[in-house]
Protein backbone atom coordinates (compact mmCIF):
# COMPACT_ATOMS: atom_id res chain seq x y z
CA UNK A 1 0.00 0.00 0.00
CA UNK A 2 1.24 3.32 -1.00
CA UNK A 3 1.60 5.19 2.55
CA UNK A 4 2.86 8.50 0.88
CA UNK A 5 -0.37 10.01 1.80
CA UNK A 6 0.65 9.93 5.51
CA UNK A 7 3.78 11.37 4.89
CA UNK A 8 2.82 14.11 2.70
CA UNK A 9 0.19 15.30 5.31
CA UNK A 10 2.91 14.92 8.46
CA UNK A 11 5.30 16.90 6.50
CA UNK A 12 2.68 19.68 5.54
CA UNK A 13 1.15 19.67 9.02
CA UNK A 14 4.38 19.75 10.85
CA UNK A 15 5.96 22.46 9.12
CA UNK A 16 2.70 24.49 9.03
CA UNK A 17 2.43 24.09 12.66
CA UNK A 18 6.13 25.93 13.25
CA UNK A 19 4.97 28.26 11.41
CA UNK A 20 1.83 28.94 12.84
CA UNK A 21 2.96 28.46 16.41
CA UNK A 22 5.42 31.28 15.98
CA UNK A 23 3.75 33.53 14.05
CA UNK A 24 0.68 33.00 16.23
CA UNK A 25 2.28 33.73 19.52
CA UNK A 26 4.29 37.10 17.86
CA UNK A 27 1.35 38.20 16.39
CA UNK A 28 -0.66 37.58 19.94
CA UNK A 29 1.93 39.06 21.68
CA UNK A 30 2.07 42.75 19.39
CA UNK A 31 -1.62 42.91 19.18
CA UNK A 32 -2.37 42.89 22.69
CA UNK A 33 0.29 45.42 22.81
CA UNK A 34 -1.48 47.74 20.43
CA UNK A 35 -2.47 51.03 21.40
CA UNK A 36 -4.68 51.94 18.69
CA UNK A 37 -6.37 49.77 15.94
CA UNK A 38 -6.25 47.06 18.14
CA UNK A 39 -10.10 45.81 16.63
CA UNK A 40 -9.14 46.04 13.51
CA UNK A 41 -5.75 44.11 12.91
CA UNK A 42 -7.29 41.30 15.38
CA UNK A 43 -10.54 41.13 12.62
CA UNK A 44 -7.80 40.88 10.15
CA UNK A 45 -5.56 38.18 11.59
CA UNK A 46 -8.99 36.22 12.10
CA UNK A 47 -10.24 36.30 9.11
CA UNK A 48 -8.91 32.50 7.08
CA UNK A 49 -11.15 31.38 10.41
CA UNK A 50 -14.33 32.63 8.59
CA UNK A 51 -13.45 32.00 5.01
CA UNK A 52 -14.35 29.04 3.02
CA UNK A 53 -10.93 27.22 2.66
CA UNK A 54 -11.41 27.35 -1.12
CA UNK A 55 -11.60 31.09 -0.81
CA UNK A 56 -8.16 31.13 0.80
CA UNK A 57 -6.71 28.83 -1.62
CA UNK A 58 -7.79 30.76 -4.41
CA UNK A 59 -6.38 34.31 -3.31
CA UNK A 60 -3.48 32.29 -2.65
CA UNK A 61 -3.06 30.96 -5.79
CA UNK A 62 -3.92 34.95 -7.37
CA UNK A 63 -1.48 36.28 -5.14
CA UNK A 64 1.51 33.52 -5.62
CA UNK A 65 0.48 32.83 -9.04
CA UNK A 66 2.59 33.60 -12.14
CA UNK A 67 1.00 36.72 -13.46
CA UNK A 68 1.25 38.35 -9.57
CA UNK A 69 3.99 40.12 -8.61
CA UNK A 70 5.11 37.80 -5.73
CA UNK A 71 4.98 34.88 -7.66
CA UNK A 72 7.27 36.35 -10.16
CA UNK A 73 9.37 37.51 -7.76
CA UNK A 74 9.44 33.49 -6.00
CA UNK A 75 9.64 31.84 -9.65
CA UNK A 76 13.29 34.22 -10.16
CA UNK A 77 14.81 32.73 -6.97
CA UNK A 78 13.74 29.92 -8.04
CA UNK A 79 10.67 29.29 -5.53
CA UNK A 80 7.48 27.51 -7.24
CA UNK A 81 4.55 27.22 -4.57
CA UNK A 82 1.72 26.53 -6.61
CA UNK A 83 1.56 22.83 -6.99
CA UNK A 84 4.32 21.98 -4.18
CA UNK A 85 4.81 21.16 -1.02
CA UNK A 86 5.67 24.38 0.02
CA UNK A 87 2.37 26.02 -1.56
CA UNK A 88 0.37 23.02 1.08
CA UNK A 89 2.20 24.38 3.70
CA UNK A 90 1.35 27.71 2.98
CA UNK A 91 -2.42 26.87 2.54
CA UNK A 92 -1.99 24.74 5.88
CA UNK A 93 -0.60 27.20 7.70
CA UNK A 94 -3.10 30.45 6.71
CA UNK A 95 -6.38 28.05 7.53
CA UNK A 96 -4.98 26.86 10.75
CA UNK A 97 -3.16 30.63 12.03
CA UNK A 98 -6.54 32.07 13.37
CA UNK A 99 -6.86 29.25 16.03
CA UNK A 100 -3.22 29.47 17.09
CA UNK A 101 -3.17 33.19 17.47
CA UNK A 102 -6.91 33.36 18.92
CA UNK A 103 -6.51 30.56 21.43
CA UNK A 104 -2.77 32.10 22.64
CA UNK A 105 -4.35 35.30 23.18
CA UNK A 106 -7.26 34.14 25.04
CA UNK A 107 -4.34 32.27 27.22
CA UNK A 108 -2.44 35.26 27.66
CA UNK A 109 -5.53 37.64 28.32
CA UNK A 110 -6.43 35.20 31.33
CA UNK A 111 -3.08 35.45 33.27
CA UNK A 112 -4.10 38.10 36.33
CA UNK A 113 -2.96 41.65 35.16
CA UNK A 114 -1.60 41.96 38.76
CA UNK A 115 1.59 39.52 37.85
CA UNK A 116 1.78 41.61 34.93
CA UNK A 117 1.58 44.64 36.94
CA UNK A 118 4.14 43.58 39.97
CA UNK A 119 6.20 42.23 36.97
CA UNK A 120 6.43 46.02 35.76
CA UNK A 121 6.96 47.16 38.78
CA UNK A 122 9.98 45.13 39.98
CA UNK A 123 11.90 46.07 36.47
CA UNK A 124 10.65 43.83 33.77
CA UNK A 125 10.75 44.71 30.22
CA UNK A 126 7.96 43.64 28.57
CA UNK A 127 9.60 41.48 26.68
CA UNK A 128 10.87 39.84 29.44
CA UNK A 129 7.29 39.91 31.11
CA UNK A 130 6.01 38.06 28.06
CA UNK A 131 8.95 35.54 27.92
CA UNK A 132 8.99 34.91 31.57
CA UNK A 133 5.56 35.36 32.90
CA UNK A 134 2.78 35.63 30.02
CA UNK A 135 4.39 32.52 28.08
CA UNK A 136 5.12 30.27 31.66
CA UNK A 137 1.56 31.01 32.96
CA UNK A 138 -0.44 30.91 29.42
CA UNK A 139 1.62 27.68 28.74
CA UNK A 140 -1.37 24.99 28.79
CA UNK A 141 -3.49 27.34 26.57
CA UNK A 142 -0.91 27.71 23.72
CA UNK A 143 -0.03 24.19 23.68
CA UNK A 144 -3.54 23.32 23.46
CA UNK A 145 -3.89 25.37 20.74
CA UNK A 146 -0.62 23.99 19.21
CA UNK A 147 -2.42 20.83 18.75
CA UNK A 148 -5.49 22.30 17.54
CA UNK A 149 -3.25 24.12 14.89
CA UNK A 150 -1.90 20.69 14.00
CA UNK A 151 -5.39 18.92 13.52
CA UNK A 152 -6.31 21.73 11.44
CA UNK A 153 -3.31 21.76 9.19
CA UNK A 154 -3.71 17.65 8.71
CA UNK A 155 -7.17 17.81 8.21
CA UNK A 156 -6.77 21.05 5.55
CA UNK A 157 -8.77 20.20 2.24
CA UNK A 158 -10.02 23.17 0.26
CA UNK A 159 -7.10 25.36 0.82
CA UNK A 160 -4.60 22.53 -0.03
CA UNK A 161 -6.54 21.39 -3.10
CA UNK A 162 -5.74 24.44 -4.80
CA UNK A 163 -2.89 25.69 -4.18
CA UNK A 164 -1.01 22.10 -3.72
CA UNK A 165 -2.78 20.44 -6.39
CA UNK A 166 -3.43 16.52 -6.27
CA UNK A 167 0.08 15.04 -7.45
CA UNK A 168 0.62 11.45 -5.80
CA UNK A 169 3.44 11.07 -4.67
CA UNK A 170 3.79 14.75 -4.50
CA UNK A 171 1.69 16.74 -2.50
CA UNK A 172 -1.67 14.19 -2.27
CA UNK A 173 -2.63 14.57 1.46
CA UNK A 174 -4.59 12.21 3.67
CA UNK A 175 -7.52 14.33 2.86
CA UNK A 176 -7.15 15.23 -0.41
CA UNK A 177 -6.45 10.90 -0.99
CA UNK A 178 -10.36 10.15 0.42
CA UNK A 179 -11.76 12.86 -2.00
CA UNK A 180 -9.55 11.14 -4.60
CA UNK A 181 -10.67 7.44 -3.77
CA UNK A 182 -14.33 8.63 -3.47
CA UNK A 183 -14.11 10.29 -6.48
CA UNK A 184 -12.75 7.12 -8.69
CA UNK A 185 -14.50 4.34 -6.54
CA UNK A 186 -11.77 2.63 -4.55
CA UNK A 187 -14.26 2.70 -1.38
CA UNK A 188 -11.57 0.30 0.46
CA UNK A 189 -8.69 2.73 0.84
CA UNK A 190 -11.32 5.47 0.81
CA UNK A 191 -11.92 3.68 4.57
CA UNK A 192 -8.72 3.23 5.14
CA UNK A 193 -7.87 6.57 5.14
CA UNK A 194 -11.00 7.73 6.76
CA UNK A 195 -10.10 5.26 9.58
CA UNK A 196 -6.40 6.57 10.00
CA UNK A 197 -7.66 9.82 10.16
CA UNK A 198 -10.64 9.46 12.75
CA UNK A 199 -7.40 8.10 15.14
CA UNK A 200 -5.46 10.85 14.58
CA UNK A 201 -8.35 12.84 15.38
CA UNK A 202 -8.83 10.52 18.63
CA UNK A 203 -5.40 11.08 19.64
CA UNK A 204 -5.38 14.39 19.19
CA UNK A 205 -8.46 15.04 21.72
CA UNK A 206 -6.81 13.34 24.29
CA UNK A 207 -3.49 15.09 24.15
CA UNK A 208 -5.46 18.18 24.59
CA UNK A 209 -7.40 17.02 27.71
CA UNK A 210 -3.74 15.93 28.66
CA UNK A 211 -2.76 19.24 28.45
CA UNK A 212 -5.90 20.84 30.38
CA UNK A 213 -5.96 18.77 33.44
CA UNK A 214 -2.22 18.98 33.79
CA UNK A 215 -3.28 22.45 33.68
CA UNK A 216 -5.78 22.84 36.24
CA UNK A 217 -3.49 20.45 38.82
CA UNK A 218 -0.95 22.51 39.01
CA UNK A 219 -3.45 25.70 39.87
CA UNK A 220 -5.40 23.43 42.53
CA UNK B 1 13.85 61.20 50.25
CA UNK B 2 10.61 62.90 49.30
CA UNK B 3 7.20 61.88 47.03
CA UNK B 4 5.08 64.28 46.38
CA UNK B 5 2.26 63.40 44.89
CA UNK B 6 -0.77 65.99 43.13
CA UNK B 7 -2.88 63.66 40.66
CA UNK B 8 -6.58 63.02 38.85
CA UNK B 9 -7.87 60.72 37.19
CA UNK B 10 -10.99 60.38 35.79
CA UNK B 11 -13.73 57.20 36.00
CA UNK B 12 -17.05 56.87 34.61
CA UNK B 13 -18.33 57.36 38.09
CA UNK B 14 -16.13 59.17 40.23
CA UNK B 15 -13.24 61.29 40.30
CA UNK B 16 -9.94 60.18 41.94
CA UNK B 17 -7.88 63.38 43.34
CA UNK B 18 -4.91 62.92 46.06
CA UNK B 19 -2.36 65.84 46.68
CA UNK B 20 -0.24 64.45 49.13
CA UNK B 21 3.87 64.58 50.42
CA UNK B 22 5.45 61.65 52.06
CA UNK B 23 9.23 62.32 53.27
CA UNK B 24 11.07 59.27 54.78
CA UNK B 25 8.25 58.21 57.19
CA UNK B 26 4.98 56.26 56.67
CA UNK B 27 2.20 57.46 55.18
CA UNK B 28 -1.18 55.62 55.51
CA UNK B 29 -4.04 56.27 53.72
CA UNK B 30 -7.12 54.63 55.38
CA UNK B 31 -10.79 54.57 53.14
CA UNK B 32 -13.36 51.99 52.71
CA UNK B 33 -12.79 49.43 49.82
CA UNK B 34 -14.05 51.01 46.57
CA UNK B 35 -12.42 54.37 47.35
CA UNK B 36 -9.82 54.72 45.01
CA UNK B 37 -7.22 54.03 48.07
CA UNK B 38 -5.19 50.93 45.63
CA UNK B 39 -5.68 52.83 42.54
CA UNK B 40 -3.42 56.02 43.51
CA UNK B 41 -0.89 53.33 44.47
CA UNK B 42 -1.08 52.07 40.87
CA UNK B 43 -1.03 55.55 39.61
CA UNK B 44 2.34 56.44 41.77
CA UNK B 45 3.96 52.96 40.74
CA UNK B 46 3.25 53.92 37.24
CA UNK B 47 1.00 50.62 35.96
CA UNK B 48 -2.26 53.00 35.47
CA UNK B 49 -1.84 56.74 34.30
CA UNK B 50 -3.13 59.84 35.78
CA UNK B 51 -5.43 61.52 33.51
CA UNK B 52 -3.35 64.82 35.35
CA UNK B 53 -1.30 66.16 37.79
CA UNK B 54 2.35 65.52 38.96
CA UNK B 55 4.27 62.93 40.69
CA UNK B 56 7.91 63.40 42.02
CA UNK B 57 10.32 61.05 43.89
CA UNK B 58 13.37 62.64 45.48
CA UNK B 59 14.15 64.22 42.76
CA UNK B 60 13.03 62.32 40.01
CA UNK B 61 10.18 63.52 38.10
CA UNK B 62 8.08 60.61 37.24
CA UNK B 63 4.68 61.79 36.04
CA UNK B 64 3.77 65.56 34.66
CA UNK B 65 1.45 65.79 32.84
CA UNK B 66 1.96 69.08 31.32
CA UNK B 67 5.81 68.29 30.43
CA UNK B 68 4.59 65.21 28.81
CA UNK B 69 6.86 62.90 31.28
CA UNK B 70 5.58 59.52 31.73
CA UNK B 71 8.37 57.48 33.45
CA UNK B 72 7.50 53.42 32.40
CA UNK B 73 6.80 51.30 36.00
CA UNK B 74 10.08 49.89 35.32
CA UNK B 75 12.55 52.32 35.51
CA UNK B 76 10.36 53.94 37.75
CA UNK B 77 12.02 51.83 40.72
CA UNK B 78 9.03 51.26 43.60
CA UNK B 79 8.30 48.37 45.52
CA UNK B 80 4.84 47.73 45.57
CA UNK B 81 3.47 44.69 47.78
CA UNK B 82 -0.16 43.50 46.28
CA UNK B 83 -3.08 42.51 48.29
CA UNK B 84 -2.62 38.98 46.75
CA UNK B 85 1.10 39.24 46.70
CA UNK B 86 1.29 38.10 42.73
CA UNK B 87 4.07 35.61 43.63
CA UNK B 88 4.67 34.38 40.00
CA UNK B 89 3.05 30.80 39.79
CA UNK B 90 5.46 29.26 37.06
CA UNK B 91 8.89 30.11 39.80
CA UNK B 92 9.58 28.69 42.69
CA UNK B 93 10.17 30.81 45.85
CA UNK B 94 13.64 31.16 44.90
CA UNK B 95 12.98 31.75 41.48
CA UNK B 96 10.69 34.76 42.21
CA UNK B 97 13.13 36.34 44.52
CA UNK B 98 16.26 35.76 41.81
CA UNK B 99 14.42 36.98 38.72
CA UNK B 100 14.46 40.63 38.98
CA UNK B 101 17.46 41.07 41.91
CA UNK B 102 19.71 44.37 41.47
CA UNK B 103 22.35 41.88 42.93
CA UNK B 104 21.42 37.85 42.36
CA UNK B 105 24.08 37.10 45.26
CA UNK B 106 22.97 38.64 47.63
CA UNK B 107 19.70 35.66 47.01
CA UNK B 108 20.83 33.11 50.12
CA UNK B 109 20.88 36.29 52.34
CA UNK B 110 17.44 37.23 52.00
CA UNK B 111 16.22 33.71 52.09
CA UNK B 112 17.61 33.41 55.05
CA UNK B 113 16.39 36.71 56.56
CA UNK B 114 13.04 36.14 55.88
CA UNK B 115 13.40 32.45 56.94
CA UNK B 116 12.11 30.56 53.57
CA UNK B 117 15.38 28.34 53.47
CA UNK B 118 13.26 25.55 54.09
CA UNK B 119 10.34 26.65 51.17
CA UNK B 120 12.62 27.54 49.07
CA UNK B 121 12.61 25.31 45.86
CA UNK B 122 8.49 25.10 46.37
CA UNK B 123 6.37 27.06 44.26
CA UNK B 124 3.74 29.40 45.20
CA UNK B 125 0.66 27.24 45.15
CA UNK B 126 2.57 25.02 48.12
CA UNK B 127 3.60 28.28 50.43
CA UNK B 128 1.06 29.22 53.50
CA UNK B 129 -0.04 32.92 53.04
CA UNK B 130 2.63 34.05 55.53
CA UNK B 131 5.58 31.93 53.64
CA UNK B 132 3.60 33.76 50.28
CA UNK B 133 3.96 37.39 52.22
CA UNK B 134 8.15 37.09 53.10
CA UNK B 135 8.85 35.76 49.51
CA UNK B 136 6.56 38.88 47.98
CA UNK B 137 8.84 41.16 50.51
CA UNK B 138 12.23 39.64 49.85
CA UNK B 139 10.78 39.78 45.71
CA UNK B 140 10.68 43.59 46.52
CA UNK B 141 13.36 44.34 48.62
CA UNK B 142 15.78 42.81 46.01
CA UNK B 143 14.56 45.18 43.34
CA UNK B 144 16.42 48.25 46.12
CA UNK B 145 12.85 50.15 45.68
CA UNK B 146 13.72 54.09 46.41
CA UNK B 147 10.02 54.52 47.87
CA UNK B 148 8.03 51.14 48.87
CA UNK B 149 4.06 50.86 48.87
CA UNK B 150 1.90 47.87 51.13
CA UNK B 151 -1.95 47.54 49.47
CA UNK B 152 -3.48 45.83 52.24
CA UNK B 153 -0.73 43.84 53.76
CA UNK B 154 -2.98 41.80 56.11
CA UNK B 155 -6.55 41.85 54.23
CA UNK B 156 -5.84 38.13 53.54
CA UNK B 157 -4.98 36.80 56.76
CA UNK B 158 -6.20 35.02 60.23
CA UNK B 159 -5.11 36.53 63.21
CA UNK B 160 -2.94 34.85 64.19
CA UNK B 161 -0.86 35.18 61.29
CA UNK B 162 -1.96 39.06 61.03
CA UNK B 163 0.59 39.51 64.24
CA UNK B 164 3.55 37.04 62.80
CA UNK B 165 3.39 39.24 59.67
CA UNK B 166 3.06 42.71 61.24
CA UNK B 167 6.59 42.18 62.79
CA UNK B 168 7.91 40.89 60.12
CA UNK B 169 6.53 44.01 58.08
CA UNK B 170 7.58 46.39 61.48
CA UNK B 171 11.19 45.35 60.86
CA UNK B 172 11.23 45.99 57.02
CA UNK B 173 9.58 49.26 57.61
CA UNK B 174 12.35 49.95 60.22
CA UNK B 175 15.11 48.75 57.79
CA UNK B 176 14.03 50.75 55.32
CA UNK B 177 15.25 54.38 54.65
CA UNK B 178 12.78 55.83 52.17
CA UNK B 179 9.01 56.69 52.46
CA UNK B 180 6.53 54.03 52.57
CA UNK B 181 2.93 54.17 51.66
CA UNK B 182 0.40 51.89 53.59
CA UNK B 183 -3.41 51.21 51.93
CA UNK B 184 -5.67 50.26 54.68
CA UNK B 185 -9.12 50.45 55.44
CA UNK B 186 -8.23 49.17 58.96
CA UNK B 187 -7.67 51.78 61.75
CA UNK B 188 -5.32 49.22 64.21
CA UNK B 189 -3.32 48.30 61.32
CA UNK B 190 -2.99 51.92 60.22
CA UNK B 191 -2.65 53.57 63.83
CA UNK B 192 0.33 50.80 64.79
CA UNK B 193 2.25 51.76 61.85
CA UNK B 194 1.53 54.79 60.41
CA UNK B 195 2.94 58.54 61.23
CA UNK B 196 0.34 60.13 59.05
CA UNK B 197 -3.05 59.20 58.23
CA UNK B 198 -4.88 60.98 54.96
CA UNK B 199 -8.27 59.81 54.62
CA UNK B 200 -9.72 58.69 50.81
CA UNK B 201 -13.40 59.32 50.69
CA UNK B 202 -14.98 58.44 47.38
CA UNK B 203 -11.86 59.43 45.48
CA UNK B 204 -10.55 62.29 47.21
CA UNK B 205 -7.53 62.16 49.65
CA UNK B 206 -8.28 64.63 52.42
CA UNK B 207 -7.56 65.17 56.21
CA UNK B 208 -4.17 64.29 56.37
CA UNK B 209 -3.06 64.54 59.42
CA UNK B 210 -0.67 63.39 62.23
CA UNK B 211 -1.03 59.86 63.72
CA UNK B 212 -2.24 61.00 67.46
CA UNK B 213 -3.97 64.05 66.13
CA UNK B 214 -5.98 62.30 63.57
CA UNK B 215 -7.48 59.87 66.49
CA UNK B 216 -7.87 62.26 68.81
CA UNK B 217 -9.61 64.97 66.84
CA UNK B 218 -10.50 63.63 63.14
CA UNK B 219 -11.68 66.65 60.71
CA UNK B 220 -14.44 65.15 59.22
CA UNK B 221 -17.48 62.69 59.37
CA UNK B 222 -16.11 60.06 57.10
CA UNK B 223 -12.90 60.24 59.26
CA UNK B 224 -14.50 60.22 62.43
CA UNK B 225 -16.02 56.78 61.66
CA UNK B 226 -12.62 55.48 59.94
CA UNK B 227 -11.25 56.28 63.38
CA UNK B 228 -14.01 53.35 65.26
CA UNK B 229 -15.89 56.44 66.18
CA UNK B 230 -19.18 54.57 66.03
CA UNK B 231 -21.53 57.69 67.68
CA UNK B 232 -22.13 60.27 65.52
CA UNK B 233 -24.90 62.32 64.97
CA UNK B 234 -26.30 65.88 63.06
CA UNK B 235 -26.69 68.59 65.47
CA UNK B 236 -28.79 72.15 65.42
CA UNK B 237 -28.27 74.42 67.63
CA UNK B 238 -31.47 75.57 69.54
CA UNK B 239 -30.38 78.11 72.00
CA UNK B 240 -26.80 79.97 73.03
CA UNK B 241 -24.67 76.47 73.89
CA UNK B 242 -27.62 73.83 73.71
CA UNK B 243 -27.76 71.45 70.92
CA UNK B 244 -29.93 69.28 69.51
CA UNK B 245 -28.94 66.38 68.48
CA UNK B 246 -31.12 65.11 65.92
CA UNK B 247 -30.14 61.87 65.42
CA UNK B 248 -29.23 60.68 68.81
CA UNK B 249 -32.87 62.32 70.00
CA UNK B 250 -31.59 64.19 72.88
CA UNK B 251 -30.36 67.63 73.76
CA UNK B 252 -26.57 67.97 74.73
CA UNK B 253 -24.42 71.40 76.04
CA UNK B 254 -21.35 71.99 74.08
CA UNK B 255 -18.96 74.60 75.71
CA UNK B 256 -17.97 77.16 74.08
CA UNK B 257 -14.43 76.59 74.30
CA UNK B 258 -14.63 73.36 72.30
CA UNK B 259 -16.13 74.93 69.00
CA UNK B 260 -14.42 78.42 68.62
CA UNK B 261 -14.10 78.94 64.80
CA UNK B 262 -15.85 76.09 64.38
CA UNK B 263 -19.41 76.18 62.18
CA UNK B 264 -20.40 72.95 64.08
CA UNK B 265 -22.49 70.34 62.11
CA UNK B 266 -21.75 67.18 63.78
CA UNK B 267 -20.72 65.40 66.67
CA UNK B 268 -19.13 61.92 67.62
CA UNK B 269 -18.74 60.21 70.62
CA UNK B 270 -16.66 56.93 71.74
CA UNK B 271 -18.35 54.47 72.74
CA UNK B 272 -16.70 53.68 75.48
CA UNK B 273 -16.75 57.25 76.83
CA UNK B 274 -20.27 56.88 78.72
CA UNK B 275 -20.78 56.79 82.05
CA UNK B 276 -23.63 55.13 83.69
CA UNK B 277 -25.79 57.68 86.12
CA UNK B 278 -28.76 57.54 88.10
CA UNK B 279 -30.97 60.59 87.12
CA UNK B 280 -32.54 61.66 84.22
CA UNK B 281 -31.30 65.27 83.41
CA UNK B 282 -32.35 67.81 80.73
CA UNK B 283 -29.23 67.63 78.66
CA UNK B 284 -26.12 65.26 78.01
CA UNK B 285 -28.16 62.19 79.25
CA UNK B 286 -29.83 59.40 77.38
CA UNK B 287 -33.02 57.71 78.85
CA UNK B 288 -31.52 54.15 77.09
CA UNK B 289 -33.84 51.52 75.28
CA UNK B 290 -32.21 48.76 75.13
CA UNK B 291 -31.85 46.91 71.47
CA UNK B 292 -29.23 44.54 71.75
CA UNK B 293 -26.12 43.05 73.68
CA UNK B 294 -23.66 41.80 71.70
CA UNK B 295 -20.88 40.14 73.70
CA UNK B 296 -16.92 40.48 72.27
CA UNK B 297 -14.22 38.68 73.28
CA UNK B 298 -13.03 40.98 76.38
CA UNK B 299 -15.79 43.62 76.11
CA UNK B 300 -19.74 43.88 76.08
CA UNK B 301 -21.31 46.39 72.99
CA UNK B 302 -24.62 47.60 74.31
CA UNK B 303 -26.72 48.94 71.62
CA UNK B 304 -29.47 51.52 72.42
CA UNK B 305 -31.65 55.03 71.69
CA UNK B 306 -32.81 57.40 73.49
CA UNK B 307 -36.20 56.13 74.89
CA UNK B 308 -39.15 57.19 72.34
CA UNK B 309 -36.71 58.35 69.51
CA UNK B 310 -38.57 57.46 66.47
CA UNK B 311 -35.66 58.13 63.90
CA UNK B 312 -35.27 55.86 61.16
CA UNK B 313 -31.60 57.18 60.93
CA UNK B 314 -29.11 54.44 61.41
CA UNK B 315 -27.44 56.65 63.36
CA UNK B 316 -29.93 56.78 66.23
CA UNK B 317 -28.82 53.32 67.36
CA UNK B 318 -26.03 54.26 69.82
CA UNK B 319 -23.74 51.86 71.35
CA UNK B 320 -21.73 51.85 74.34
CA UNK B 321 -18.69 49.34 75.26
CA UNK B 322 -17.84 47.99 78.36
CA UNK B 323 -15.35 45.96 79.71
CA UNK B 324 -16.38 42.41 80.99
CA UNK B 325 -15.92 42.48 84.51
CA UNK B 326 -17.39 45.83 84.56
CA UNK B 327 -20.16 44.66 82.66
CA UNK B 328 -20.79 41.86 85.09
CA UNK B 329 -20.37 44.58 88.05
CA UNK B 330 -23.43 46.38 86.51
CA UNK B 331 -25.83 44.32 84.70
CA UNK B 332 -27.61 42.78 88.02
CA UNK B 333 -28.12 46.78 88.84
CA UNK B 334 -29.75 47.98 85.85
CA UNK B 335 -31.84 44.92 85.26
CA UNK B 336 -32.46 43.48 88.70
CA UNK B 337 -36.64 43.71 89.36
CA UNK B 338 -37.45 44.66 85.85
CA UNK B 339 -39.81 43.84 83.68
CA UNK B 340 -38.56 44.17 79.88
CA UNK B 341 -40.51 47.40 79.15
CA UNK B 342 -38.57 48.47 82.63
CA UNK B 343 -35.34 47.96 81.32
CA UNK B 344 -34.23 51.55 80.93
CA UNK B 345 -30.58 53.27 82.40
CA UNK B 346 -29.31 56.66 82.09
CA UNK B 347 -26.12 57.30 79.89
CA UNK B 348 -23.95 60.36 80.66
CA UNK B 349 -22.21 61.93 77.64
CA UNK B 350 -19.59 64.03 78.63
CA UNK B 351 -18.93 67.01 76.61
CA UNK B 352 -15.99 67.42 77.10
CA UNK B 353 -14.79 64.00 74.90
CA UNK B 354 -17.17 65.38 71.66
CA UNK B 355 -15.77 65.41 69.04
CA UNK B 356 -16.78 68.42 67.11
CA UNK B 357 -16.83 68.64 63.67
CA UNK B 358 -17.92 70.77 60.83
CA UNK B 359 -18.44 68.50 57.49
Amino acid sequence: MDLSPLWISLKIAVMATVITFFAGIMAAFAVSHMKRGRAVVDSIMSIPLVLPPTVVGFLLLILMGRNSFLGRFLNSVGINVIFTVAGGVIASAIVSFPIMYRSTRGAIDQVDTNLINVARTLGMSEWEIFRKVLIPNAWPGIAAATVLSFARALGEFGATIMVAGNIPGKTRTMSVAIYSFMQSGNREKAYLWVGLIIMFSMVVLVLMNVFTDGFKRRKR
Amino acid sequence: MKLEVDIKKSFDDFILEANFVVEDDVFAILGASGSGKTMTLKCIAGVEKPDEGRIVLGDRVLFDSKKKIDVPARKRNIGFLFQDYALFPNMTVRENITCTAKEPSMTDEIIERFDLGSVKDLYPAQLSGGQSQRTAMARMLMTKPELIMFDEPFSALDNYLKFRIEREIYSVIDEFSGPVIMVSHDRNEVYKMADNIGVMDNGSLTDIQKKEEFFDHPKSVVATRLTGCKNVSRIENVSDDIYNATDWGIKIRIPDSLIEGVNITNVGFRAHYFKLVDGNDDVDVFKCSLERIIEDTFSVMVCFRQSGNQSDSPDSLLTWVVSKPKWDEIKDEIFSGKTNEEKSFYLKVDTGKLIVLDR
